[in-house]
């Protein structure tokens, strides 16, 4: 007997939740339990008096799983609402990187030439070091991070996809 | 204002929303609650011999009160005990609040005596939990916390309360303690969506209603109000397991259960029709049989007031999300302001009658040994005028008992059928008993199942409950006996019921009366003198030991491929149907 997988799309998810002790742990709970993926997830408090936060979750699954996902998150009792924001429509996604690259001579000039490419700024400097800090799409930041893993790439840390729906109305 | 200790105000806040029953254990933990219960007699504490019973009994009294249970268990053991029966409850939809006492704040998270992370371990089996942190919260969280067991899908709610926040006082003010009304779940049906489902009723020639436990759920209304709807349309009716009770199983349109073990007619009228109309039930896989063959040339209608169970694993056509009862009714408005009149369906019905021909709830006659089927078709002949309230254990008898006993009200069947939890019949039963206490209840049993809580009877003995306890004993756990013979060429690999206690010196040595029936001939006289005692009976029946439960869907088969009687087990499955459960 053999074990079929099914074709998966991407989906940026935005969930308003209360911010309540174990909330975090119940959404992630909720995958895990369900067999869900989470490529990734950012949280942090939104509202000015830090009762609400804000998650972005990246999954991937079949459809008919994202809508499962959906559902399943929209009936926890602290989650205000979700919004798919890959179906609702066009938004903007970013994402936060710092790339510590070492390396001396023409390598340490070539990091510096495609950083400038890449509009990544200089946030510490050594003599032989560099720490960029890098934001865009997570393909601008993928592309960036494979070339500097030519160049002598120490270390790198990300911070997820945040996404938001683009003109005037909230998603 | 007065200050009060944190569990005054809990005892206080549960007084206010009428609780009158709890089901519990004491222990370290929770004694600052258990003095604070002394000094409040109007709530009733029932304790149990173990806390998996209490939530069981907790159940058990929901189910057929139609309030939701409280348990009260202590830290550590006291809520990993509970663990069972907060997830049958979860599975079931019923509303359950569990009260548990946690370590002292300042000590959570040290490995403390009888410390466990309650919040965590149930976090995937409750439908909300809490940690209590400061006695001002207890109020609020409390009612919150009936109100989300109770509103939309029903469900249980934990409530964990370190024993420093129960010592703790602060000030309580029971008309500032409503809850902030952040969870409430849509009731209205959709009307543009209702107007859909009307028409697809209306413009069906091969209806069927597949209705559930949601019914029951939603209130004695919603079956009324089912039945009308079932006039109106003159279309025939089948339910899942939690559903029986809400149509009457004595209806000419009422084709019996539907699924694994359900009626031939049930299953095939499902297969055939043309318009499947499911009402608060979920596709479960014990109902859908093979998804890919599930019902293949019907539109589908599906009400659930739970979104996520829309699609879960069968696509429908017309999803409808609110309260059953409400949407019934005012899909039963359409239909009237149509002036829609019931087309009568003869081909429709002619097909099924075919079906019900098959007669596939018929078993061999034994002059030796008491069929079980038998038994329970007895047990209804004797009983059912007088209304009781039927729980179970899980197994064979379990599904003989939900197809041989008829029921014809909601709140009178109570068994577990999500989680499938062996040792739920005898505490549901005793939590009924106490919820109805002029009712006659019985919970009809396996000699495996009826084990794993048998240590209720104390409990029966000590509250004075005459609660009957039924075994059809047959010395195996018949059911894993039955699939060991229809996928691993009957080798037992430990299904033989080995070491058994004389259940009726045993139920004796607690007070009980004891019966054992042993001949076909005993059967009636045996059920006679059950009823016919006050106090708590139980029974063990002796019944044919390789009876199987049949008709039955086999793993990985569809609703046309039913074995009707046992000439059709072959013995062997290929793997795909193995691994399916």
């Amino acid at each position: 007997m053999h074990i079929h997988d099914e074709a998966v799309e991407r989906h940026v998810l935005a969930v308003t939740v209360d911010n309540e002790a174990g909330i975090l742990a119940k959404i992630t709970g909720l995958f895990t339990a369900r067999g869900y993926n989470i490529d990734s997830l950012t949280v942090a408090d939104i509202s000015e008096d830090h009762a609400i936060s804000r998650i972005t979750i990246v999954t991937n699954g079949p459809p008919h799983v994202i809508d499962q996902i959906e559902a399943q998150l929209d009936r926890l009792v602290p989650v205000h609402n979700v919004v798919d924001l890959t179906e609702a429509g066009p938004h903007v996604q970013r994402e936060l990187a710092l790339v510590k690259v070492a390396g001396k001579g023409e390598n340490r000039i070539e990091a510096m030439r495609l950083a400038d490419v890449y509009r990544a700024r200089v946030v510490d400097a050594s003599t032989e070091s560099f720490v960029f800090e890098i934001t865009g799409s997570p393909e601008k930041i993928e592309t960036f991070v494979t070339l500097m893993r030519e160049i002598g790439l120490v270390e790198v840390g990300r911070t997820g996809v945040v996404g938001i729906s683009r003109g005037p109305e909230a998603a | 204002m007065a200050e009060k200790s944190g569990a005054d105000i809990l005892v206080e806040t549960l007084l206010d929303l009428d609780v009158d029953t709890v089901f519990g254990y004491p222990g370290g933990a929770v004694l600052p609650i258990y003095d604070a219960l002394y000094e409040h007699p109007k709530i009733n504490h029932i304790l149990v011999r173990h806390e998996q019973a209490a939530t069981h009994a907790a159940e058990g009294y929901a189910r057929s009160t139609g309030k939701p249970g409280v348990v009260l268990v202590t830290s550590g053991p006291g809520a990993t005990n509970a663990v069972t029966g907060i997830t049958d409850a979860l599975m079931d939809s019923i509303p359950m609040v569990v009260i548990t006492g946690q370590v002292a704040t300042n000590l959570i998270g040290t490995d403390a005596f009888q410390e466990a992370d309650t919040v965590g371990i149930t976090r995937h089996c409750t439908k909300h939990n809490y940690l209590v942190k400061k006695p001002s919260d207890l109020a609020p969280v409390v009612n919150e916390a009936f109100h989300i067991a109770t509103h939309g899908r029903p469900g249980p709610v934990v409530i964990d309360i370190p024993k420093n926040v129960q010592v703790a006082a602060a000030e309580f003010n029971r008309h500032a303690a409503k809850p902030n009304n952040r969870y409430q779940p849509r009731t209205e049906g959709d009307f543009k969506a209702v107007n859909e489902a009307a028409e697809m009723i209306m413009s069906a020639k091969a209806p069927i209603f597949y209705t559930g436990g949601g019914i029951i759920n939603s209130g004695p209304k919603a079956s009324e109000t089912l039945r009308e709807l079932a006039k109106i349309t003159g279309s025939p009716v089948t339910s899942t397991l939690m559903g029986l009770g809400a149509f009457p199983s004595d209806s000419e349109q009422w084709l019996g259960m539907l699924g694994m073990h359900g009626t031939f007619e049930a299953n095939m009228a499902m297969n055939k029709a043309d318009l499947v109309i499911c009402l608060g039930a979920r596709f479960d896989d014990r109902i859908t049989g093979r998804i890919d063959a599930f019902s293949p040339n019907s539109k589908k209608i599906h009400v659930d007031i739970d979104r996520s169970s829309i699609n879960k694993t069968i696509r429908v056509d017309r999803p409808i999300v609110g309260d059953v009862g409400r949407i019934m009714e005012q899909i039963i408005a359409v239909l009237k302001g149509r002036r829609f009149s019931a087309p009568g369906y003869e081909e429709w019905w002619a097909r099924i009658k075919g079906w019900r021909a098959t007669n596939c709830l018929e078993y061999p006659e034994n002059k030796e040994e008491i069929m079980p089927q038998e038994a329970i078709a007895k047990l209804w002949e004797a009983t059912h005028a007088l209304e009781p309230i039927i729980t179970t254990e899980v197994g064979q008898h379990q599904m003989w008992a939900a197809q041989h006993f008829g029921f014809d009200k909601p709140n009178k069947w109570l068994t577990s059928g999500g989680l499938g939890t062996m040792g739920y019949g005898l505490p549901a039963a005793i939590g009924a008993q106490l919820g109805n206490p002029d009712a006659l209840v019985i919970d009809i049993a396996g000699e495996a199942s009826i084990q794993m809580n048998i240590q209720e009877l104390g409990t029966a003995s000590q509250y004075r409950l005459p609660v009957k306890i039924f075994i059809l004993n047959n010395e195996y756990m018949g059911m894993v006996r039955q699939w060991q013979e229809l996928t691993y060429e009957s080798r037992y690999s430990s299904s033989y019921s080995e070491s058994l206690p004389d259940f009726v010196k045993l139920g004796e040595s607690y007070g009980w009366t004891g019966i054992r029936i042993e001949k076909p001939s005993d059967l009636e006289a045996g059920v006679k003198q059950m009823i016919e005692s006050d106090g708590p009976v139980i029974v063990d029946c002796r019944v044919a030991k390789l009876a199987n439960c049949f008709p039955m869907i086999p793993s990985g088969a569809a609703h046309t491929e039913m074995l009707l009687t046992p000439k059709d087990v072959k013995g062997t499955m290929d793997d795909q149907a193995k691994a399916l459960v």
